[in-house]
């Protein structure tokens, strides 16, 4: 399978996402500059934190208009894996390729400390490879990152399993306390009805070795590969 | 002005006639202070520079240092206190975006970011401001440009209420047989601009950052005051690095204090060519700017490169590619003249090594009569060890600074294996691993209060200190160093007293200070600051992977290096009196590297659980900070000594406490004799409480607690030590 990297001006985690999947995961990795519209012949794109064009205006809302959009669209559409991680999830929300929008934190701080998360769903091709209830220990970085979303909406995704990953104490339990930043029903990441696009504001990337304090990031890489490999074989 | 007629008068004599107002200017930025250290060139060549493993001393836009393997590391450490003071967020990230830009210009992917802070007591409100403005403002740009922001330290005195001090120190990485210099050469080769358009703002900041902040400073002088804009910062660092992939990049600076002029000038002076510039064809915000404008300007996100002629569509193309403005704005020449021109006239024609070469001011050192030491007064004794060891916690040196380093970004580009929070940070090498590098940045100035000389010695055997506890040997310092008005002979020795103690520690540890910056005038209406050297010193670790063995109850407290302490300068006399309570312990060279070099073996060995040097607060506040590490209690049995006080909190030389596994406490003892270190088992790890009781020395200093001891729970320990959060 082929992996593609996007890096938009500002993008501060494009080379890190590069390193993990090309040097840890072994993976055939490309590449992707902003401005390129067709990501033709690319099984999983990742979209990177950062902050894409200074996010000057509201935190991925310039980057949703890059000619390289219509590519992930499109891609998105014929169903390739699609992962955003926190400028990359603020980038998906604002180009309505998953629902809700990320606000500025509840403190209106930026906060890069370690969070543990629950992992909601197994229907993504990135949790495929783990269990309802697996505890995640991953690092978080980030000013806006409050997801929002109406009630109604939130009732929807809840009920159709698009909650993917729930900020929890180390324990397991969604408390007030285990929220870094005060997202709706403490929702740290969700995917689209299909499962194929996955934004999320913990960064994977950065716990993906055992030298870095934890791999359970890896965890979702690695699913992603099984899961793109068996649709793959069974084609 | 701040030229003095002295000066002018050289300036005509060397020129055989008058500046006109364009290049008067010009000298007036170049022979600021700031630029051309007029008080502290000659001092600062005491110090060591050289060294095996230097590929770049001072003189360059920062220091190189070889690591092998192909890879060499570039260090430095710059002031930006007078704009922090007038707009602390803005000033504190352009101080971020310009030593970026330093590390930057030897070619270097700049990796990691460190800070020194100092602000007035956090009970008052400007310091309080000051204090989220700067830290929001390293956040801002810090975080932004994606460099991890992994250690740094704040203080507080009220001598740096009106005049706070933000050092930021930067760390690069680079190919060894790719580093870039900033030299104009061969003659005919082009200038090319490349960054951000040149605007109003920063004009005359290198002469404002020479002058003493006053009572009028605040409004007036916010145009002096850069705006950073740390996107253009990041696409300049990628398309720079870019740039410098090509192999067509034969000089390179980045236009910071003096703009356009300093970075043209400097680089011509360096390879004693000339440069013409075409003030027309630099890319500017505003049609109507003056070539003084132009030439002064201190806009940030720029920099110049040297090109050969045909290889400059190329740069430029890549510069274009990140949004960047790349255009060719003049030429190199054999003539060694900076030469500006505009509208097809000579706007300033300057031999370019007389404006990078303003003469030295000299002043004669006058050692402070009372020699800085207030005469010895009555000192109270302790009456409540739990109590101060609880107030010495939650003092901004000491407390958690969880609340400013979780608003930085510490561990983008995934190499910090130790975070922010305890001693020295740990940066992994994947370009060469196992290897890793250990970065901290010391300095004190209560210390140097006291003791200029003993004070900045002591910062350096810190920093060593910091880097031995992660198993790091020292590969360079860089420094900065703030102080007031050195035109006044006091201020001027507690300098040079300050530099040689630096000299002096540098050399017994054989560590070279590779480059940095010295701030002086910095000083507001309530008088000058305390004098403060603050040294960052980077670290080779051979094998990052080492983990140590786990602590477990039971396991022994020790104290390695010489248990003396005294008072002086110390924590506990500014919280217990009110002064800085007498001399400073004496530093002891040959012991230090002896322990140091103990440490360091211990930690490679994989024999200890936790090693911390003892510093502010001294060995109580050391083993309350041991034991939340830990996340255990203590039962500790204090060495007789003198004065309880000074046993419990005084401050000295370089001294461990280690948390040693039982089944290791031999091999700790055979590396203690083989070094020739003092050890000392002061305790073991225990339940749930710190407990520290006095060996039974006389008199009215013994420990009158409870109990004759500090009996503290570790929860209460944590809350004084979490204090932070609810000042900021």
């Amino acid at each position: 399978m082929i992996w593609g990297v996007v890096t938009f001006p500002g993008s501060n985690c494009d080379r890190d996402c590069v390193h993990v999947l090309r040097d840890v995961l072994a993976q055939d990795v490309r590449e992707v500059w902003h401005e390129h519209r067709s990501l033709a012949g690319l099984d999983a794109v990742v979209l990177p934190g950062g902050f894409s064009y200074g996010d000057y205006l509201r935190a991925g809302a310039i980057a949703a208009t890059a000619p390289v959009m219509v590519g992930v669209r499109e891609a998105a559409h014929r169903g390739a894996v699609i992962l955003g991680i926190c400028n990359g999830f603020q980038i998906l929300t604002e180009a309505g390729l998953l629902p809700g929008t990320l606000l500025p934190n509840r403190h209106f701080r930026f906060i890069c400390r370690d969070v543990w998360v629950r992992v909601e769903t197994t229907r993504t091709p990135f949790t495929q490879g783990l269990r309802v209830g697996d505890l995640l220990r991953m690092p978080i970085a980030h000013a806006e990152g409050r997801y929002m979303v109406p009630a109604e909406v939130r009732a929807q995704l809840e009920n159709q399993a698009q909650v993917v990953f729930r900020y929890v104490d180390a324990r397991g339990r969604a408390v007030p306390s285990a929220n870094p930043n005060g997202a709706v029903g403490a929702i740290a990441g969700v995917c689209n009805a299909q499962g194929n696009v996955v934004g999320l504001m913990p960064h994977p990337e950065r716990c993906a070795e055992s030298l870095m304090g934890s791999t359970d990031g890896r965890r979702l890489f690695e699913s992603v590969a099984a899961s793109v490999l068996t649709a793959m074989a069974g084609r | 002005m701040n030229l003095t007629a002295e000066e002018y008068r050289v300036i005509c004599a060397s020129l055989g006639r008058a500046p006109n107002e364009v290049e008067r200017h010009c000298f007036e930025v170049m022979w600021s202070e700031h630029c051309a250290y007029k008080h502290s060139r000659e001092i600062l060549r005491r110090l060591p520079t050289a060294g095996a493993r230097v590929l770049q001393g001072p003189g360059e836009n920062a220091g190189v240092v070889d690591l092998g393997e192909g890879w060499a590391v570039v260090w430095k450490m710059e002031s930006h206190n007078h704009p922090s003071a007038v707009d602390p967020y803005h000033g504190a990230a352009t101080g971020v975006g310009g030593i970026i830009r330093d590390v930057l210009a030897m070619g270097a992917r700049p990796i990691a970011l460190l800070d020194s802070l100092r602000f007035g007591p956090l009970d008052g409100v400007r310091a309080r401001r000051l204090l989220h403005g700067v830290v929001g403002g390293i956040a801002g740009y810090g975080n932004r440009v994606g460099i991890p922001t992994v250690g740094g330290e704040v203080a507080v005195d009220p001598a740096y209420r009106e005049n706070p001090l933000v050092n930021v120190a930067c760390l690069g990485l680079v190919r060894s047989d790719r580093i870039a210099r900033g030299r104009a050469d061969p003659p005919g080769a082009v200038l090319l601009y490349a960054g951000a358009r040149t605007g109003r703002d920063g004009i005359g900041g290198a002469a404002f950052a020479s002058d003493a902040l006053d009572a009028e400073t605040e409004p007036s002088d916010r145009a002096a005051v850069q705006i950073g804009d740390p996107f253009a910062g990041k696409c300049l660092v990628e398309a720079t690095l870019e740039a410098l992939g090509t192999g067509h990049v034969l000089g390179l600076q980045d236009m910071g204090a003096g703009g356009l002029t300093c970075a043209a000038a400097e680089m011509s002076a360096r390879s004693g060519r000339g440069v013409v510039i075409n003030l027309d064809r630099v890319p500017c915000r505003e049609s109507s700017m003056t070539s003084r404008e132009i030439l002064l300007s201190e806009s940030q996100e720029r920099m110049l490169l040297v090109a050969a002629a045909e290889h400059v569509e190329v740069l430029a193309s890549i510069f274009r590619r990140w949004g960047l403005v790349a255009d060719v704005v003049g030429r190199v020449t054999e003539d060694g003249r900076f030469h500006a021109q505009a509208g097809g006239a000579s706007v300033a024609d300057l031999p370019a090594a007389l404006l990078t070469h303003a003469p030295s001011r000299r002043v004669v050192p006058v050692p402070p009569s009372t020699d800085g030491v207030e005469a010895s007064r009555a000192r109270p004794p302790l009456r409540d060890p739990a109590r101060m060891l609880l107030r010495l916690l939650a003092t901004p040196e000491v407390c958690s600074k969880q609340p400013i380093f979780e608003q930085y970004d510490h561990m983008v580009q995934v190499r910090t294996v130790v975070r922010p929070g305890f001693g020295a940070a740990v940066l992994r090498l994947p370009e060469s691993p196992p290897r890793g590098l250990a970065l901290t940045v010391d300095g004190n100035g209560r210390w140097c209060a006291v003791d200029p000389y003993g004070g900045a010695a002591a910062s350096v055997l810190e920093a060593a200190a910091n880097l031995a506890c992660v198993g790091a040997e020292p590969l360079a310092v860089t420094d900065c160093l703030n102080f007031a008005s050195p035109e006044v002979p006091e201020v001027f020795w507690t300098f040079v007293r300050a530099v040689d103690g630096i000299a002096a520690a540098c050399r017994a540890l054989d560590v070279p200070v590779v480059g940095g910056n010295v701030s002086f005038y910095n000083e507001g209406p309530g008088g000058p600051i305390l004098p403060t050297p603050v040294v960052a010193m980077v670290g080779l670790i051979p094998d990052v992977r080492g983990v140590p063995p786990p602590a477990a109850e039971g396991d022994g407290l020790i104290l390695l290096g010489p248990p003396e302490a005294a008072l002086g300068g110390s924590l506990y006399a500014r919280e217990a009196w009110g002064k800085h309570g007498g001399a400073l312990f004496a530093v002891d060279f040959p012991a230090a590297a002896r322990t140091l070099a103990c440490v360091r073996e211990a930690v490679r060995r994989g024999v200890i659980a936790l090693a911390h040097d003892v510093s502010d607060g001294g060995l109580a506040v050391a083993l309350a900070e041991c034991c939340l590490a830990l996340g255990s209690g203590a039962d500790i049995l204090l060495p007789a000594a003198e004065r309880t006080d000074a046993a419990l909190f005084g401050e000295g030389g370089t001294r461990i406490v280690c948390a040693v596994p039982r089944a290791h406490l031999p091999d700790v003892r055979v590396l203690a004799l083989e070094h020739d270190v003092p050890l000392a088992v002061l305790g073991q790890l225990e339940g749930r409480l710190l407990r520290i009781r006095d060996a039974g020395e006389t008199g009215a200093t013994a420990i009158q607690g409870e109990g004759g001891a500090i009996v503290l729970a570790l929860d209460q320990i944590r809350r004084a030590w979490m204090r932070l959060g609810s000042v900021i």
